[in-house]
């Protein structure tokens, strides 16, 4: 599996996007922080490249590189190996580089700039949003050997997580504002990785304030390290998930 | 050795295979006939577990290969059509099969007579056609695996190359392993084979030795045997 995985990854670093990647990712973390006096402002905008940038690299590269790798999948199936140890290897290898990428390029600012708990937590959030994009890729390439379908697919879930799920969120709250829905929110969020990675930032912030009765709601729930453990274990099953779909797909796919 | 029971496949609405069972020796040679898209890569692809059958069961030697892999150690593979990572080189390859192999034995023959060995830094999105065959049959033929499952293994070669393979068929045939071999040029077949299978629409159409064709038809060349018996049936 080892070897497997170490060739995906070379083979990503001779492909130079993901260097490119890293820079771009170092560039805007560090002027986040350099260029405002203010470092929550500096966070709020790491937010941001966190919540948009990242998941829309991770998740079309992810799906461009393995219908390119196409070819590779095929000659190794044919080979003495287990279709999980090919599948599971390209996950790591994928999520692997881009992981690294991400903690070289954001996580030494973060570590620098921001207090600890709060630079953790963000780069907790950013590396499991990493994992999430690349496991729903995975999951979105088995269902479509059409390329230019299957990014088109990635690219739709991604306009949805990144920027639709929040106009849907605030229609919802101003239809319903005369009753109660705080809880019911608290159900909705949990159907948007990156909105719990939002949500999970923001209340250790001090903007939170601003945030109102959902806002308090939020923060009795959310704030307190069980909330803490609850939206990562969220967090991780928006990966195990999408990943086991993929992973079932792919041992039943005719290559 | 491998034993097909009643395997169907179907890809949306053409049916690949309908309840194939079929057995095949060690120590024979088999060749794999039929129109195109009579499901011949189908029933190869499900015994290389690169398919996965509707229904129906498939034995290597006596042991089901479902939610098996290492069976795969004990055969060698030649695609019709050889895709390999277009960034590759050609050593890469090699080297990441004979890593996933883990033999310390190769038989290297063809790498060197097809001299392949000289062009270890060439990518493969580089290499023509027929090249690229020779790397398959470079790559089934590496590890000395037990069968041999060879997918139109002469087509784009050239004529010397495809005698060079021929020859190394034979070589290994006498070593008593199972080949199985699809081919359009029936002519090839003549000094190579000891079964003959043909397929139409999905099903087996007939399974006979070569001997019993050659008696029934009364023709010495595998070729005109083929054509007289369909000609036969076809107005029977």
């Amino acid at each position: 599996m080892f070897s497997i995985v170490r060739l995906i990854v070379s083979d990503i670093v001779k492909n130079k996007i993901v260097i490119v990647y890293t820079l771009l990712l170092a560039i805007l973390s560090w002027s986040a922080f350099m260029l405002e006096d203010n470092q929550n402002k500096g966070i709020l905008t790491l937010l941001n490249i966190i919540l948009l940038t990242i998941p829309l690299v991770s998740i079309l590269f992810t799906a461009i590189y393995i219908y390119n790798s196409n070819e590779f999948i095929e000659l190794l199936v044919s080979q003495p190996l287990r279709r999980n140890k090919i599948w599971i290897s390209l996950f790591w290898g994928i999520s692997g580089s881009l992981l690294f990428a991400f903690l070289l390029s954001t996580g030494i600012p973060l570590i620098l700039f921001a207090d600890l708990k709060l630079g953790l937590i963000m780069l907790g959030v950013g590396c499991m949003i990493t994992l999430i994009c690349v496991a729903i890729a995975f999951v979105s390439t088995t269902f479509t050997r059409d390329k230019a379908k299957g990014i088109g697919i990635v690219i739709v879930l991604w306009l949805y997580f990144a920027l639709l799920f929040d106009s849907l969120i605030l229609f919802i709250l101003f239809e319903f504002a005369d009753y109660p829905i705080e809880k019911p929110m608290l159900f909705m969020v949990a159907l948007n990785p990156l909105d719990i990675g939002r949500i999970l930032i923001l209340l250790h912030l001090d903007v939170s304030a601003m945030m109102g009765y959902t806002g308090a709601i939020f923060r009795e729930v959310l704030g307190s390290i069980t909330g803490i453990l609850i939206a990562f274990i969220l967090l991780i099953l928006w990966t195990v998930v999408p990943f086991w779909i993929s992973l079932i797909k792919f041992n039943h796919k005719d290559l | 050795m491998i034993r097909l029971e009643n395997i169907s496949k179907r890809f949306g609405k053409l049916q690949a295979l309908k309840q194939v069972s079929i057995h095949f020796e060690s120590n024979s040679c088999v060749a794999l006939i039929g129109p195109n898209a009579c499901g011949k890569t189908t029933l190869i692809k499900s015994i290389l577990g690169m398919v996965i059958p509707d229904s129906g069961y498939i034995y290597f030697k006596e042991k089901s290969i479902k939610n098996d892999f290492l069976y795969r150690q004990e055969i060698g593979y030649m695609p019709q059509i050889g895709r390999y990572p277009e960034h590759m080189s050609i050593g890469k390859v090699l080297e990441m099969i004979q890593n996933i192999r883990k033999k310390t034995e190769y038989d290297d023959e063809l790498l060197r007579t097809f001299q392949i060995d000289k062009m270890y830094d060439k990518k493969m999105h580089t290499l023509s056609g027929g090249t690229r065959q020779k790397v398959s049959a470079v790559l089934a033929f590496l590890f000395n695996p037990d069968v041999l499952i060879l997918d139109e293994p002469t087509a784009g070669l050239d004529p010397l190359a495809s005698e060079i393979l021929k020859d190394k068929i034979i070589k290994e045939k006498k070593k008593g392993k199972l080949i199985l071999i699809t081919s359009h040029q029936l002519s090839e077949l003549d000094d190579l084979v000891t079964e003959i299978v043909l397929m139409q629409e999905g099903n087996v159409h007939f399974h006979y030795p070569v001997e019993t064709l050659q008696k029934q038809t009364k023709e010495e060349r595998i070729s005109k045997a083929i054509a007289k018996i369909l000609k036969q049936q076809q107005y029977v």
